[in-house]
């Protein structure tokens, strides 16, 4: 008899991802007929290490939970501990900080477009927008001094003023992107092969959107109108009056493909322009920070009592912290979650009956981010039991010893 | 076999190894440029070639381990036996009259075979999984290309390649055949990337899904001999659509008559260049401007399309002799 099912292991180290998690695929000849998902493998316990520091400290970590997108953390984080705090940043601080959100949404959206046509071995698109990247990094370093983790927020207020070189530079960047996406549009959009191989591939109907709770560009691909800009406007969003993009506004229907998440992506760039555009053209004057003095913020941080969550739409769903001050000067219960935690679950149900050459579009598709999602951790034995904390403390304390033993041999 | 052919035999693969590394060199620094990248040089091949042979080979634990030690060797030999009945520009190919365009096409054939059955025997998920897309598109493009070659035959009415290379199909085609010819010459040009596992019908190697599928458990000499066998090739099948389709002489298109040695260099580079035009235009500007398909596209794509451009021509050719 023989076999015809094979079992397909991708990851935790493959040529598709770019973190790891493991995929669990059984396929016959092209299809996949059992799927498992298992996470868990970039578990950092950053949010343990948030609640020994104080909270400016926890904010620069804050920046480093997620690799590509270092502002939707910190942005959680700030408006969480302002509203712990009962302060409210200058309004100039309020117009700064969506500005620089904007800017790190337009680049994390053009990286999300070149790895997806690296999926699917459009090598030479991935390499032409990384290309038009190039141009918003360099505005990101000229605007806060770093390419990526930019460090310019801070609980009250942003850390950097914006010059009027600065603002010139937008605008010129404003009018490439504008240029860039109608091209994008033109190339991606009616590319017949891309069109090929996402049309009708990763389709999440509305009520299964609803049903497995995704969240960002993927919710928005299925026809949700769900957009925390929108939903919970914060800041100077409150102002402009964000309106979710979602594909029936665009082409009249939404069917929640890969196609129609490109579609959503690259309008979002324009959106994006938009709200830079309106938040420059309308900054007001005044300083941009509410308490300048970190001590002094510090002190205000120790005398607190409160809690508070607070969310931001991060270039790939929302971004939720909750926060727990109690008479330290640092957070005393740190709860962080991320967008992919929620999209991930989509992977199980599309994956099921795909195909093999659609593995790395279904996965990409969402644009996971593990070390966002990997929250905990769980060791299990080959029974499927799970170890209790105190059986690996005493493994671990067990191994030590014994390695000392060795050691001192 | 006179002594002749047995030089030709040691000089024709030295050679045709040097210049498929260097035709590839050519290749990715263009698709490099192509793409707003500066590219590794044209001797990086070379370089490639040199690191290959001296890592260490490993053979996986559930490998058929001389079928999966064997199959690069075969794809090897097929390549350099393949570049002997491929006469260059005014030379004589050195195994003429042992074989024609049928053994070519078996030559062609058993390369992707060799592939495909070492993957079989390499015992991964990933290879198995190639190998059987590289077994359905063998079987979608080999339709097509069967139908070039029966074209030419019903033209000459013969197989010989010499034939064929010392009149120029041009010359001897009213307008309707060589309307024919010309879309037997699309459907070829349709059938290279795929025959040589290049975007968009690298489905059999795809990175990002299998991980280089056919491919992933080689490494060291094996993965060399492969590399090596798909750099000769992809020159063998470039050179073939030179031969076929684009056989005019320097002289003939400039009007210069030449003798002796100036001949037979001029007319080598001449050759040469017609060919990098050719693998120019198949390969590299194609893998550069598409995206891979997906391996029921690729399938219906061959079948369908390629096939009616195919037997279009065919049919051209049939009624225009």
């Amino acid at each position: 008899m023989p076999k015809t099912a094979y079992y397909i292991p991708i990851g935790p180290i493959h040529p598709a991802l770019k973190e790891p998690i493991r995929v669990e695929a059984e396929v016959e000849g092209e299809k996949i007929v059992k799927v498992d998902v298992k996470r868990g493998f970039a578990h950092r316990g950053i949010e343990y290490m948030g609640m020994k520091r104080n909270a400016i400290q926890t904010l620069y970590l804050s920046e480093r939970i997620c690799g590509i997108c270092s502002i939707s953390h910190p942005y959680a984080f700030v408006i969480t501990a302002e509203k712990a705090l009962g302060i409210e940043a200058p309004p100039r601080a309020q117009y700064i900080r969506p500005i620089i959100a904007e800017l790190e949404r337009i680049h994390s959206h053009l990286l999300w477009l070149g790895v997806i046509a690296h999926e699917m071995g459009f090598d030479s698109l991935l390499f032409w927008i990384w290309k038009g990247r190039e141009k918003v990094l360099d505005l990101l370093e000229l605007l806060t001094g770093n390419r990526i983790n930019y460090s310019v927020f801070m609980i009250g207020g942003v850390r950097r003023d914006l010059k009027e070189s600065h603002i010139k530079a937008l605008k010129d960047m404003i009018t490439y992107y504008w240029e860039f996406t109608e091209k994008m549009k033109e190339i991606i959009l009616s590319d017949p092969v891309y069109k090929a191989r996402t049309r009708g591939v990763a389709q999440l109907s509305k009520e299964l959107a609803l049903k497995l709770n995704v969240v960002g560009p993927t919710a928005r691909a299925a026809g949700l109108r769900m957009d925390i800009r929108q939903d919970m406007p914060y800041d100077a969003y409150a102002d402009i009056d964000v309106r979710a993009v979602v594909p029936q506004d665009i082409v009249g229907e939404a069917r929640g493909d890969a196609y129609d998440i490109t579609m959503v992506r690259i309008y979002e760039i324009e959106q994006s322009l938009d709200i830079i555009e309106y938040c420059v053209d309308n900054l007001p004057e005044g300083k941009i920070l509410a308490i300048p003095n970190y001590v002094a913020l510090l002190a205000k941080i120790r005398r607190t009592k409160g809690e508070a969550i607070g969310a931001h739409e991060a270039p790939r769903g929302e971004v939720v912290h909750y926060l727990k001050f109690d008479g330290r000067d640092g957070p005393s219960v740190w709860k962080v979650i991320a967008p992919s935690y929620n999209n991930i679950n989509s992977w199980a149900p599309l994956l099921l009956g795909a195909e093999v050459a659609d593995i790395p579009i279904v996965v990409a598709y969402i644009d996971p981010c593990m070390c966002c999602n990997d929250r905990v951790a769980l060791l299990k034995t080959p029974e499927g039991k799970v170890l209790g904390y105190e059986y690996i403390h005493r493994k671990a304390v067990e191994k030590t010893k014994r390695i000392e033993r060795e050691v001192r041999k | 076999m006179t002594p002749e052919t047995i030089f030709y035999a040691v000089a024709f693969p030295v050679l045709g190894i040097f210049l498929g590394l260097t035709y590839k060199g050519i290749d990715r620094r263009i698709s490099a440029r192509m793409t707003s990248r500066i590219g590794p040089p044209i001797r990086q091949p070379f370089w490639d070639v040199g690191k290959l042979l001296l890592k260490e080979t490993v053979v996986p634990e559930n490998a058929v381990k001389w079928i999966f030690n064997a199959m690069p060797i075969l794809a090897f030999a097929s390549s350099m036996t393949l570049l002997l009945y491929i006469p260059f520009g005014v030379l004589r190919a050195p195994l003429e009259g042992y074989g024609d365009l049928i053994v070519i096409l078996y030559l062609l054939t058993l390369q992707s075979l060799a592939m495909a059955v070492g993957g079989f025997a390499s015992g991964s998920p990933f290879s198995s999984v190639g190998a059987q897309r590289e077994m359905v598109l063998m079987m979608s493009y080999e339709m097509p290309l069967a139908t070039v070659i029966v074209g030419f035959a019903l033209l000459y009415k013969s197989f010989s390649l010499t034939t064929i290379a010392s009149t120029p199909v041009w010359t001897i085609v009213s307008p309707l055949a060589g309307i024919g010819v010309l879309l037997l010459f699309v459907a070829l040009l349709a059938v290279t990337p795929a025959e040589l596992a290049k975007l968009p019908f690298d489905i059999a190697e795809a990175e990002t899904e299998i991980a280089e599928g056919m491919l992933a458990e080689y490494s060291g000499r094996n993965l060399a001999l492969f590399y090596l066998s798909d750099a000769v090739r992809s020159f063998a099948m470039a050179a073939i659509e030179v031969v076929l389709f684009i056989p005019f002489t320097f002289s003939y298109v400039f009007g210069v008559s030449l003798s002796g040695a100036t001949l037979y260099i001029v007319e080598g580079l001449w050759f040469l260049f017609k060919v990098l035009i050719i693998y120019i235009a198949a390969v590299t500007v194609v893998r550069t401007s598409f995206g891979r398909f997906r391996i029921e596209q690729a399938s219906r794509i061959f079948w369908v399309h390629v096939n009616l451009i195919a037997l279009l021509g065919l049919a051209l050719v049939w009624v225009g002799v």
